[in-house]
């Protein structure tokens, strides 16, 4: 894209664009760590996960006050106006996948899953696809591509359907082994966050697209959650 | 609002609109084939960068180029569906009905009064002094100010602020009943404070006349107008709704422009 005549302009968008691009790579090894933590209890993992959130949360901080500068001082237009705002709603979705990776590395730190194989054999599956999410948004942030968050956004069905496999696989462990209700349950929140990284991770591909195109995002289709309205 | 001599609007035909137009200053050629509508529910805003066309283009609106020698214009102007460039057309007549504000203001050396009494007078608006009074009145508040002058209406016009100056000269349009203003940027000899009471003015007068407004300042044509049209090159660009040309353009060239790209 062409330059600003003001380069000083040039410069701020570009710290933006950059603090976003660290906070969202602290957040896609957030998660991995803290699956990585919980598949092999290791608690060193776990304190540094919850540590590294206090980091993310820090840059949240700084891009706002930088794009609230931003906005009052070079009153931004057009496509300029709309990454502007992308950032803005970003970083908070960003901030959020970073709270779901903490509270993954929380319940790592309480729960051992030796035992567990069943239930858990697929978590690192879907952890991995939720994974590839963030990171593709974060790379179609960085080029400003509509394809790539538009693929994102399809792929976010097959954490649903993960996750629906998952709860229908933890509820019948529970019903069979009720001695491993606790940390059924603390897999189940684990699953359920992973889902809302998907969806996160979904709703920055969204902001992407828009900023990129002006448009928004055609509808997408629901997820299917016919098996937990069926199990509630 | 008796004496109102603006004549029923005709909802299924623009206010002006301008077909085709090409304007030339002897060889060369400073607007390339610019068709527009302006309506009255609308301000317009014509944005660009220096030499552009865009004030070329307002002065086109009510024949300003007439008065500069070598100036020639080509196309069709309709005003009300009347083509202002016709033999018929009364120019004294169609610079009353498209009035005109420019950019450093320009009051008569003469008292505040007689600068609003000047344009019924001399084209017969007023049959008596107290209908006068009522047309000064009436014109300095729909101005915005009146209560700033009422008990000054003998001072001259030039003693005034800069800001009251121009809306004096925007009361002065106003007091012959026209159709259409044309502002050639208002606003950039004035402060802050000024140019707010001013836009603040343009919002109030939104309705009551088509006005379209030339402007350096794009943060001001963003909030001032309904739809804004950028030029380049003598040429008309992007025409559209303002709130979608500042976010999102069609053409690359406005894009630039506006997100302050352009060379």
């Amino acid at each position: 894209m062409t330059d600003h005549t003001v380069k000083a302009f040039d410069n701020e968008i570009d710290r933006l664009r950059g603090m976003v691009a660290e906070m969202g790579g602290r957040a896609e090894a957030g998660l991995e760590e803290a699956m990585q933590a919980l598949m092999r209890h290791d608690l060193a993992l776990a304190d540094h996960v919850i540590a590294n959130d206090k980091k993310i949360d820090a840059i949240e901080a700084e891009v706002e006050k930088l794009v609230v500068e931003v906005i009052a001082l070079r009153a931004p237009m057009a496509n300029d106006l709309r990454e502007i705002i992308a950032v803005l709603k970003i970083i908070g979705l960003v901030e959020r996948i970073g709270d779901y990776a903490k509270n993954i590395a929380k319940r790592a730190r309480i729960i051992n899953t030796h035992g567990l194989m069943e239930p858990i054999s697929i978590l690192p599956s879907m952890a991995q696809i939720a994974g590839e999410m963030v990171h593709d948004a974060l790379n179609a942030f960085s080029a400003r591509d509509a394809a790539l968050a538009e693929a994102v956004v399809r792929r976010d069905s097959v954490v649903d359907n993960f996750f629906n496999s998952i709860f229908r696989t933890l509820l019948t462990h529970m019903v069979e082994n009720p001695k491993t209700i606790t940390e059924c349950a603390h897999l189940l929140f684990i699953a359920k966050n992973i889902e809302r990284i998907g969806d996160h991770a979904t709703n920055m591909a969204e902001m992407i697209y828009y900023a990129a195109t002006g448009m928004h995002m055609p509808e997408r289709e629901r997820g299917d959650d016919s098996a937990i309205m069926a199990g509630a | 609002m008796a004496s109102t001599a603006q004549p029923v609007p005709n909802p299924d035909i623009p206010k002006m609109s301008a077909r085709g137009v090409n304007v030339f200053y002897g060889d060369k050629q400073a607007i390339k084939d610019v068709s527009i509508d302006v309506d009255m529910e609308n301000v317009t805003a014509f944005i660009g960068p220096s030499g552009c066309g865009k004030s070329t283009f307002l002065r086109t609106l009510n024949r300003m180029n007439d008065t500069v020698a070598s100036a020639r214009v080509e196309g069709q102007i309709m005003l009300e569906g009347e083509d202002i460039y016709s033999n018929a057309m009364d120019v004294v007549q169609l610079r009353a009905r498209v009035g005109m504000v420019f950019q450093k203001p320009n009051p008569f050396p003469k008292s505040i009064y007689d600068n609003i009494a000047y344009g019924p007078r001399i084209h017969g608006l007023a049959d008596s002094k107290a209908d006068l009074d009522i047309t000064v009145e009436r014109s300095l508040r729909r101005a915005g100010l009146w209560e700033e002058v009422k008990d000054r209406l003998k001072e001259s016009g030039t003693a005034l602020s800069g800001g009251q100056q121009q809306r004096l000269c925007i009361g002065r349009a106003i007091a012959v009943e026209p159709e259409v203003i044309l502002m050639d940027e208002p606003c950039s000899a004035l402060d802050p404070i000024a140019t707010a009471k001013i836009e603040e003015l343009i919002h109030e007068l939104r309705g009551r006349y088509a006005i379209v407004i030339v402007t350096h300042n794009m943060q001001q044509a963003a909030r001032v107008s309904q739809r804004t049209a950028f030029f380049h090159l003598g040429t008309l660009v992007e025409y559209g709704v303002t709130s979608e040309i500042f976010t999102n353009p069609r053409e690359e060239r406005t894009k630039d422009y506006i997100t302050g790209r352009y060379g």
